[in-house]
């Protein structure tokens, strides 16, 4: 097994579940809102599971299995059904379709949590290899950095999200150094070593800095809460956008919606 | 009070410049790394995969394998010894030496001779033991560990080791030029080779076709080490076999450009016994002590996929953690992500001392991208805080905060809804002043976002 290998043969199809993730839940409302325009700008039809919570990420990176599997046997029975399930977060997707199946190896149960995993798709990832959507219509006029999130490694999300952002009209992407190394945010990581994460977070946001960009774009908000936290609280007055939010401004800014 | 891990610790305190020369030395590795791979092979990925996967067949059959090549190296004339435990290899190597009445020995690096302290031991049983890679042979001066699996003294600077070499008196004064410490190196150590008695050299790959052994470095001390001993030992991890000689030139071609971006490390050897009628240089006598140390145990566990590393440090210069803290925050012989997963199995019963290295990973997955055998790092690095946790491992849980309400919270949805309602105050509250350790280290560099708390639930609800 390597990591983060999407499941092969995920359901794609219109009639879609949202994971709308509990960072968007708490803090983030406009990104999920952003993933529900785009999705049905493209024909989706959305169901949102009323009793979702959380992924079970958060105990799961900190050895707690017995707390995370808990918290997804509930999501699988709040996700039930055979529809494709889109989270608009490369960790939050990951923990479903990488990290659940390997918390249940010895669980009696792991077959249902295959079945949620083998149907769960990141947001960018969906569009373009779900949908088959390769051009995205609008307009957005600025120069951006994308952010590689670490858990879109291995996933065909950062392919995707380069395709999208660069098929908009007055939209550059400009390459940073150093992609492949993480911001430092990792969950409970933040909080255990806040040296090493405020260290790794610094230079992040060099990189993703350097060139003056108008937005730093990432696919994961756990990202930019660590190290867009880090830019207010050093008083840095960067512009940040979710992936999601640039391609619903396109098509605003276009009149297409 | 201890909130933080003591390897976030150890990275807080570090000297600057021991900082800077880890940062960048890993840096540049990883860059040749990337640049050499990415300039021979359309697709190195795939050759990442099938050394994985041979790798992990090798693993899957070792009994077969070790009878195989203990066979093969029998047929080429060479003495095979297998060895439980750091004891019993130490021992295993004295008797040799004993046996023939060998007072002095020249060894090259070997991290497993690191992982049993032979050199401490043969010490201690009045014999003379000489390091003769350049980077161990100043550790073995400094009575210093290797910070770095393929570059052991990354965490020294040359003013540091021209002090070193002007104490000794390895050279008649001080001199901090790179070209004349090794220079002065090369001349104190050309007299031990030809003094030595017993030359110990590890062994990278050893092939159960033929038992042939590839050895390779970049100074050609191991050969040295060889060539002009009558006794050569080879101390060998049981790990390190691979099937056939074919398999030799995947591994050759992955070791060098995983570890250092070099194609080829300078000096490939092959061994296949000691000197013969028909080959008659070399040692007269060859051993091999194949090493267990709790390997098996490993190969029995859920995390045996790390037995097919090749010791190429890739994962250690990639990876973040290590490139703040250095090799020596992780307090054992292997350091960075492959040493988070192997040194606290190969402690056995002492597992709970080292449970926190596990933790010392934000999960990127960056060492998983560029490992030669593909290990699947982070998810060995996840089923070990699984087991620290269920074993209640104090170490591993400093500074994580305690979930299990989280997750009642996360399983009853009534609740979720009531609390993300309430959880507005939140922005009426200076969340600077929660006492909460976990609070704390978050708000130290961070601001929290504006709690929004059901905001999109209602927006999806209302919005037709």
């Amino acid at each position: 097994m390597s990591m983060l290998h999407t499941p092969p043969n995920r359901p794609a199809g219109k009639s879609i579940q949202l994971m709308s993730t509990c960072l968007c839940d708490a803090f983030y409302a406009d990104v999920a809102q952003a993933t529900v325009e785009v999705l049905e700008f493209l024909g989706c039809e959305i169901e949102l599971p009323d009793g979702q919570t959380c992924c079970g990420q958060p105990a799961f990176n900190s050895g707690d299995w017995a707390s995370s599997r808990k918290v997804v046997r509930h999501t699988a029975k709040v996700f039930a059904g055979e529809k494709p399930i889109v989270v608009p977060s490369g960790s939050c997707a990951a923990m479903i379709f990488h990290g659940a199946p390997l918390e249940f190896e010895k669980e009696a149960d792991l077959p249902e949590i295959q079945a949620l995993a083998n149907r769960t798709w990141e947001l960018l990832d969906f569009i373009v290899y779900g949908l088959g959507v390769t051009e995205w219509p609008g307009t957005f006029n600025a120069k951006i950095t994308v952010h590689r999130s670490c858990h879109l490694r291995g996933s065909k999300s950062p392919e995707a999200i380069t395709t999208l952002l660069e098929s908009i009209e007055g939209l550059t992407v400009e390459p940073i150094d150093e992609t492949e190394q993480c911001c430092g945010f990792g969950g409970t990581f933040a909080v255990s070593f806040p040296n090493i994460s405020n260290s790794m977070g610094t230079l992040k946001i060099e990189k993703l800095t350097a060139c003056k960009p108008d937005i730093v774009a990432a696919a994961d908000m756990g990202c930019m809460m660590h190290f867009g936290g880090m830019m207010e609280k050093q008083g840095y007055p960067q512009k940040r956008m979710h992936v999601a939010q640039i391609l619903r401004d396109s098509l605003k800014n276009s009149g297409k919606i | 009070m201890k909130t933080h891990q003591q390897i976030d610790r150890t990275a807080r305190d570090l000297d600057p410049e021991v900082h800077e020369s880890n940062f960048m030395g890993a840096k540049l590795k990883s860059e040749r790394r990337y640049n050499t791979l990415h300039r021979d092979y359309d697709d190195p990925d795939q050759l990442r995969e099938t050394a994985g996967l041979i790798k992990q067949h090798t693993l899957e059959h070792l009994d077969t394998y070790l009878e195989q090549a203990e066979a093969s190296l029998q047929r080429n004339g060479v003495k095979v010894h297998f060895a439980m435990d750091d004891d019993a290899v130490n021992a295993t190597v004295l008797r040799i030496m004993e046996e023939n009445d060998a007072h002095s020995m020249v060894k090259s690096k070997s991290m497993v001779t690191e992982e049993i302290h032979m050199l401490k031991y043969l010490e201690k049983h009045g014999k003379e033991v000489i390091e003769t890679d350049l980077g161990e042979f100043i550790l073995q001066l400094d009575d210093d560990y290797p910070s770095h699996i393929v570059t052991p003294i990354v965490h020294k600077n040359r003013r540091g080791i021209a002090k070193t070499f002007e104490r000794e008196k390895i050279g008649e004064d001080y001199n901090d030029d790179p070209e004349t410490i090794t220079r002065r190196a090369r001349q104190y150590l050309r007299q031990k080779y030809l003094d030595a008695d017993v030359g110990l050299t590890g062994g990278n790959f050893v092939s159960a076709e033929s038992g042939r052994i590839a050895l390779v470095t970049n100074e050609g001390n191991a050969r040295f080490c060889m060539a002009a001993n009558k006794i050569h030992i080879a101390v060998i991890g049981i790990e390190k076999l691979v099937p056939t000689d074919r398999d030799l030139g995947l591994f050759l071609n992955l070791i060098g450009r995983s570890g250092t971006g070099q194609q080829l490390t300078v000096y490939n050897q092959f061994i296949s016994g000691p000197k013969t009628a028909s080959q008659p240089h070399g040692p007269e006598q060859m051993h091999v002590v194949f090493v267990d140390n709790r390997r098996t145990e490993v190969l029995a566990s859920d995390c045996r996929e790390i037995l097919r590393c090749i010791r190429c440090g890739a994962c250690l210069n990639v990876c973040p953690i290590y490139r703040q803290s250095g090799g020596h925050a992780y307090r054992s012989v292997y350091p960075g992500p492959v040493g988070a997963v192997l040194s606290p199995l190969l402690a056995g019963n002492r597992f709970p001392e080292l449970a926190d290295l596990p933790k010392a990973s934000s999960l990127c997955g960056a060492c998983n991208e560029v490992c030669p055998v593909n290990i699947p790092i982070p998810d060995l690095l996840l089923r070990l805080r699984d087991k620290a946790k269920r074993e209640g491992a104090k170490e591993a849980m400093k500074g994580t905060p305690n979930l299990g309400l989280w997750a009642t919270l996360c399983s009853q949805p009534t609740m979720w809804k009531t609390a993300l309602s309430m959880g507005h105050t939140m922005n009426y509250i200076p969340t600077e002043l929660i006492p909460h350790p976990s609070a704390k280290a978050w708000q130290g560099a961070r601001k929290l976002p504006e709690f929004q708390g059901g905001e999109f639930r209602k927006w999806f609800k209302n919005r037709n």
